[in-house]
């Protein structure tokens, strides 16, 4: 693998509509995949799927709740409910009924996250999901995903659509910079190595990853080599190749538009705890709220850039370079 | 000016300053913000016991936006009203702001709950007024929900409790504006509301959302109730008294540009000066 240099170009598409392309290509293979919306179907982007299946579409309202253990009921026999709202409320209001209706009760049931964590921008710190991957992460069964663009989400959803699992995907509802070629593919629960590097491991997801590959661009130019991993799949994490990089590398630095609390830095450091203790920091949103702002704001503001995972890789080296 | 001239006046300047805001801000919660215009001039002209330089007054009423997503709305009152100066409206939804889109009792003098996940607001309210009974105060707790927040099992769990509980100052108003984000309420989740309340045990009255004099007249009636909790149902149209988004069929969040504030500003003074206030000629 022969690392070249990032350029960071947003798509065309929305990664909404990346999602509903996906669910509605989804849907023409199986007549049992539905639409579940609670009143956000027009943020959501759901709209051309209702248009396509009117009669496996259902706008239940504001009412998160009982959307999801109706999803859950409608599971019982047989169908395939994709429940989508807010991140913030597909998982604090949900919570109960994920880990019961659907999770403890064995069914199969997908939810969707929309935007997720600064992409609520303007939404404010009531709808910017920092905790959402907190909040599921210890429900026993519930996988997590955050696809890092729209390639990624279309390969992402259909082969979810197959399995019976409990499901919560986290996206934005704009478009994300594109990291994939077309035609990439992806196993759940796999992390994807995106870059070779010796010196320092990198290990992003989401908005972050784009994030993580422009910083190992600035720390090649210092002669530092980072290995840069998408980690999709937050839950159950890809132990393996976590572990396999910490060994490589030496340190870690994981970056997610989450609190450091509970998502993706969590489960890495609790992965490298037991494994393969090393240096390692987490880049992600400590001990704040969200708050209003543009998302490249509040980005800046929460710490979230490249520059601020460069600072972070700079002493996580310093740390194995003492111990060495 | 008398009382009744008054209030319209500052219904007028609540929908003009709202939309200034908005327009600063670039986009907005317009639809939902303009149908609460009236009460809320109404409760902040003369009903409310209030003081807005002491925004904390312990003997004051209370105020919970359920529906937190219209806070410019209200904060177009609380400014007109002192509670802070009126050039803050301008920061709506800027970085470091003390006025998000959604209300925030940390960030705003005035705003007694934090608001914006829809269905938590009432139950809050039924809260601050279980206290409020506890603290031996008689104050009145008023709380605006939407007709699609409605939908929210918590509603109906708090209309179960607050009459259980026989919380006779918690006096809601169901925004019956008929839409909610993806369209006509009836379309995604009916029913009648008033028979609904009424089974519940609250006591329910319906009045026009923009009658100035009825809705002063329910609040005072319904200020008169010794065990049931009230709720004052305003009939009334999502963006009514704002041109450009009463156009507008899908108009729970829109682009505010200047020119579009302009001409709202402008359709409102004529309205005034005609004597069709706030709904125009057509209605
Ligand atoms: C629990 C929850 N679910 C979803 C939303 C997103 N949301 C914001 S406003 C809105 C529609 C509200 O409709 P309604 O209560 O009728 O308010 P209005 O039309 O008066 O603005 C929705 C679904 C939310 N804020 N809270």
């Amino acid at each position: 693998m022969k690392n070249k240099l990032f350029t960071a170009l947003p798509d065309e598409k929305d990664m909404r509509d990346a999602y509903c392309d996906a669910l509605i290509a989804a849907g023409e293979k199986n007549a049992r995949i539905l639409a579940i919306d609670c009143d956000l179907s027009a943020s959501m982007g759901t709209g051309r799927f209702r248009a396509r299946f009117p009669e496996r579409s259902f706008n239940l309202g504001i009412m998160e709740a009982n959307a999801c253990s109706m999803a859950a009921g409608l599971s019982v026999t047989g169908f395939v409910p994709f429940v989508h709202s807010f991140a913030v409320f597909t998982s604090r209001r949900m919570a109960d009924q994920i880990f019961l209706s659907c999770a403890y009760a064995g069914l199969n049931v997908k939810l969707i996250g929309g935007d997720a964590g600064v992409s609520a921008a303007t939404n404010g710190g009531t709808h910017m999901a920092f905790e959402d991957f907190g909040v599921l992460r210890s429900i026993v069964g519930v996988r997590l995903f955050e696809p890092a663009d729209n390639v990624a989400m279309r390969a992402l959803i259909p082969k979810i659509a197959d399995e019976c699992s409990v499901d919560y995907i986290r996206m934005p509802r704009r478009s994300v910079v594109k990291i994939y070629d077309e035609g990439e593919s992806f196993v759940p629960g796999e992390a994807k190595l995106l870059r070779e590097g010796e010196d320092v491991t990198l290990i992003a997801s989401g908005v972050l990853v784009s994030e993580a590959l422009l910083a190992a661009d600035l720390l090649a130019a210092e002669g530092i080599e980072a290995r840069v991993l998408d980690c999709f799949t937050i839950q159950p994490l890809d132990i393996a190749r976590v572990v396999e990089s910490a060994e490589k590398t030496g340190c870690v630095v994981t970056a997610e538009n989450h609190n450091v609390i509970g998502g993706l830095g969590s489960a890495v450091a609790e992965a490298l705890g037991e494994h393969m203790p090393v240096p390692m920091e987490r880049i992600g949103v400590r001990n704040s709220f969200g708050e209003v702002g543009s998302q490249a704001y509040l980005m800046d503001h929460f710490g979230l850039r490249a520059k601020d995972i460069c600072s972070a890789a700079h002493r996580v080296i310093k740390r194995k370079q003492a111990m060495q | 000016m008398n009382e009744f001239d008054m209030l319209t006046r500052f219904s007028a300047d609540i929908r003009i300053q709202t939309i200034r805001a908005l327009q600063h801000a670039g986009f907005g919660h317009i639809g939902g913000s303009m149908s609460i215009a009236d009460v809320l001039a109404v409760l902040y002209g003369t009903e409310m016991r209030i003081r807005p330089t002491e925004p904390d007054w312990p003997e004051r009423d209370y105020m919970v936006l359920g529906k937190g997503h219209c806070g410019p709305a209200l904060y177009a009152a609380l400014a007109l009203k002192g509670y802070f100066p009126l050039d803050w409206l301008e920061t709506v939804n800027r970085p470091g702001t003390r006025l998000p889109s959604h209300c925030d009792r940390l960030k705003t003098p005035g705003i007694d709950m934090t608001t914006g996940s829809l269905g938590q607001g009432l139950s809050a309210a039924a809260g601050i007024a279980l206290g409020l009974r506890l603290e031996g105060l008689d104050s009145r707790v008023f709380c605006i929900i939407g007709d699609g927040e409605l939908e929210e099992g918590q509603v109906w769990e708090t209309a179960t409790a607050a009459e259980h509980l026989k919380l006779n100052r918690l006096i809601a108003f169901v925004d019956e504006n008929k839409r909610q984000l993806d369209g006509d309420v009836q379309a995604v989740c009916g029913g009648d509301l008033d028979e609904k309340f009424r089974s519940f045990g609250w006591h329910v009255s319906r009045v026009c959302g923009w009658d100035i004099s009825a809705i002063q007249r329910e609040i005072r009636e319904a200020s008169e109730q010794r065990e049931a909790p009230s709720v004052i149902v305003l009939d009334t149209v999502k963006g009514i008294g704002c041109s450009f988004a009463e156009r507008e069929r899908m108009n729970h969040y829109m682009v505010v540009t200047k020119e579009l504030a302009d001409e709202a500003v402008d359709e409102i003074e004529r309205r005034l000066a005609a004597g069709t206030y706030p709904v125009g000629e057509d209605a």
